[in-house]
């Protein structure tokens, strides 16, 4: 048996890469990826205490989470697919046009 | 009849309404006599008034009339109501009969103008102002009519707006009377403070009741009210803005700056006269301040050489006469000479406009001459007028003018000296303009052919002329009962102090004085222009200082102008430089300059990259947890 504590430490983990990766890295691509590990690691951390407070409640909301992802999954390439065609590129610096 | 006094002042306000409102598309012929029955409609009512009231009993005289309640705050009420006594029907015939004529000659002497309808309703709303001044009831509703007399007399002034000296002589009247009006205003303003009211009886009641003779209040009330008289009947210090107001057409000079408007001073001492003889100081400055103005006026005008600047510094001459009157408390003599300084001063004015009209415009009298000939009804109703004005027997001036120097004489010596001597300078100087423009030699400019006045014209002159004549007779003095318009003002107009001595031989006496004055004075006009001409130049290089003083009217002009005009315009400009230019528009461009510079550096953090937002909601969460934490 894992302890709770280990899966919610690989939780925290995971989720500290995807913030990590969100601020540091410039492909736009790469940062979609880092969001979906950060929605992953809250599933993560949903089910293990699901798990060891039995209850079905963490587990109902990460069908949830995963339906939304997979839904932002969609959308979020789509755009990324349109601003490809625009502009020639994914690199979000050279992506800020709304500003003063 | 009575009870219809609204329609005196109601009369030229629907002439108003018509000319101005309706009347753009009237033809000149309508325009005119609309104007002309306006006022016509007020002097009968005026008279019918007049002949009613005139069998009551002296006590029955004194009606008030209130139509309704104007301005209701709390327990100061001001009714719209008019005052029915001897004294306002004085003036609301005098100002109704002299507009009257004066409208009439006007259709002749503006026919011509682009502004004619312009003109006619200036001049209604004038006498409906002028009416209303002196039908009111209250201080406050003659304050009405006081603003708005001085704002007719500032349109018509500068009616000719199109030249500068008009526009320029306008503003001129209109401020300088705005100085004589401020202290109107602060004089009510202690009226109402004092008693509660600013209705004409009840002040005049509870006055002697409350306050003795010489107290502070009272003086200082009735010197503030004189100030406001000051400025609208140009005595001086404020007298400055009458010469330069003959811009105007020459009706309205003679109208507004002649017969009617600049007379209003002199109707509200008297109107007043139950607080001028509480207040023996006050009387004494406006005796002193009329005495000089007479003089000082008479000595400009003896070497004017405009016609229309002569009658305009005589005016004011006259209304220091008037002023003297009041102020030795012989109120109904300075009535006395207000009505009949109306007729002959009118007449004056209006036979100066028929010459300027055969001249072509010409006011300068060196260029005129022997115009008697060319102008016989002109030349002949201006001497009865010149005559009156002198005041030669039986004429009209003669015996208004003498009465006040026989009241002054009993009060005081210097001032009735004063008196008589500006009435040898009148006498002179009014003969020098006849002489200059009727008689001698013609200077006339060879281009210009003069002609008589059309008959619109001369008969207002013939009206005036026998105005001035019989003028006088309502006051004949010795008589008794012969002096009727003593008798009839004396219930409103108290005498300060009863004079004790009425000595038939010193007012025989007297008279022949004041005659001989006026004879010397024309004797003196005819050696100097008739029969010497060449001693007038000899005298100004004589007596060159004096000469060049009064040849430019004392430099008055340009001592205000230094002392007030120059120094004010001066700080003005200084103040839009330094403090408008730098402190006010310092401030609201500094504001919005530091709204743009904060601005400017707050909107570096919108910088447009997701990642830099991100990481503040990052920090604003973590800010969030530690707080929880804590």
């Amino acid at each position: 048996m894992i302890p709770l504590s280990h899966t919610l430490i690989l939780g925290a983990v995971l989720f500290s890469i995807g913030v990590l990766g969100v601020f540091i890295r410039r492909n736009a691509i790469v940062i979609f990826m880092c969001i979906e590990l950060m929605l992953n690691a809250v599933n993560l951390t949903f089910i293990a205490i699901a798990k060891s407070l039995n209850s079905l409640d963490g587990q109902i909301i990460v069908f949830f989470v995963m339906t939304v992802a997979a839904a932002e999954a969609a959308i979020g390439l789509a755009i990324i697919l349109a601003l490809f065609r625009n502009r020639e590129t994914v690199n979000v610096d050279e992506v800020n046009l709304m500003r003063w | 009849m009575a009870e219809y006094i609204w329609l005196v002042p109601l009369f030229p306000l629907i002439g108003v309404v018509i000319n101005g409102l309706l009347g753009i598309r009237f033809p000149k012929k309508v325009i005119g006599p609309i104007a002309c029955l306006a006022i016509l409609g007020s002097f009968l009512v005026s008279l019918a008034i007049f002949l009613e009231t005139l069998p009551l009993p002296e006590s029955a005289r004194l009606i008030e009339k209130t139509f309704f309640p104007w301005i209701v705050a709390g327990e100061f009420t001001v009714h719209v109501g008019f005052l029915i006594d001897p004294l306002s029907l004085v003036m609301m015939l005098t100002v109704s009969g002299v507009s009257f004529i004066i409208h009439i000659y006007s259709i002749g002497y503006m026919h011509g103008d682009p502004g004619y309808r312009r003109y006619f309703v200036y001049l209604n709303l004038f006498v409906f102002f002028m009416l209303t001044l002196v039908s009111a009831s209250s201080f406050l509703l003659m304050f009405v009519g006081w603003e708005g007399v001085g704002l007719c007399s500032y349109l018509l002034i500068g009616f000719w707006y199109e030249r500068k000296a008009p526009a320029d002589a306008g503003k001129k009247a209109f401020i300088v009377n705005r100085i004589g009006d401020y202290g109107f205003l602060l004089a009510m303003l202690l009226i109402f403070t004092t008693f509660g009211t600013l209705d004409f009886l009840p002040i005049f009641k509870e006055a002697p009741l409350r306050f003795e003779s010489g107290s502070f209040t009272i003086t200082v009330m009735t010197l503030l009210l004189f100030v406001g008289a000051c400025g609208k009947s140009a005595q001086i210090p404020l007298y400055v803005w009458l010469p330069d107001a003959m811009e105007g057409p020459t009706p309205v000079s003679a109208l507004i700056h002649a017969a009617t408007m600049v007379t209003a001073g002199v109707y509200m001492v008297a109107r007043c006269s139950p607080l001028y003889n509480l207040a023996p100081f006050s009387l004494e400055v406006v005796a002193v301040i009329g005495a000089c103005t007479a003089f000082y006026a008479a000595t400009i005008g003896l070497l004017q050489n405009d016609i229309k600047r002569v009658l305009a510094y005589s005016t004011i001459s006259q209304l220091g006469y008037m002023f003297l009157g009041c102020g030795v408390g012989a109120y109904t003599a300075g009535i006395f000479h207000l009505m009949t300084h109306a007729f002959f001063k009118a007449l004056l004015f209006l036979g100066a406009g028929s010459v300027m009209h055969a001249m072509a415009g010409e006011l300068d009298m060196r260029k005129m001459g022997g115009l008697r000939d060319k102008l016989p009804k002109t030349h002949v109703t201006f001497l009865i007028a010149t005559l009156a004005i002198a005041g030669i027997f039986p004429f009209a001036g003669f015996f208004s003018k003498d009465e006040i120097l026989w009241e002054a004489l009993q009060k005081n010596t210097i001032l009735c000296a004063i008196g008589a001597i500006s009435a040898l300078l009148t006498a002179f100087y009014m003969f020098r303009a006849v002489f200059l423009t009727f008689y001698g030699e013609p200077r006339i400019d060879p281009h210009i052919h003069p002609h008589e006045s059309p008959s619109v014209m001369t008969t207002p002159l013939i009206i005036l002329a026998i105005l001035s004549v019989i003028g006088g007779w309502v006051g004949l003095p010795l008589i008794k009962g012969g002096n009727r318009i003593k008798e009839f003002l004396a219930p409103v107009l108290i005498h300060g102090e009863e004079v004790v001595s009425h000595n038939a031989g010193s007012e025989i006496t007297m008279m022949l004085v004041s005659m001989g004055i006026a004879v010397i004075g024309i004797i003196i006009a005819y050696n100097f222009y008739l029969k010497n001409p060449k001693l007038p130049n000899q005298l100004a290089e004589r007596f060159k200082g004096l000469y060049t003083l009064i040849y430019n009217k004392y430099f008055i002009d340009e001592l205000y102008n230094n002392l007030f005009v120059q120094p004010m315009k001066e700080g003005s400009n200084l103040l839009w430089l330094s403090f408008d230019d730098k402190v006010i528009d310092g401030m609201v461009n500094g504001a919005g300059n530091i709204v743009r510079s904060a601005s400017g550096t707050i909107r570096r953090i919108q910088t447009g990259s997701l990642q830099n937002y991100a990481l503040y909601i990052l920090f604003g969460v973590v800010v969030i947890i530690l707080y929880l934490l804590r």
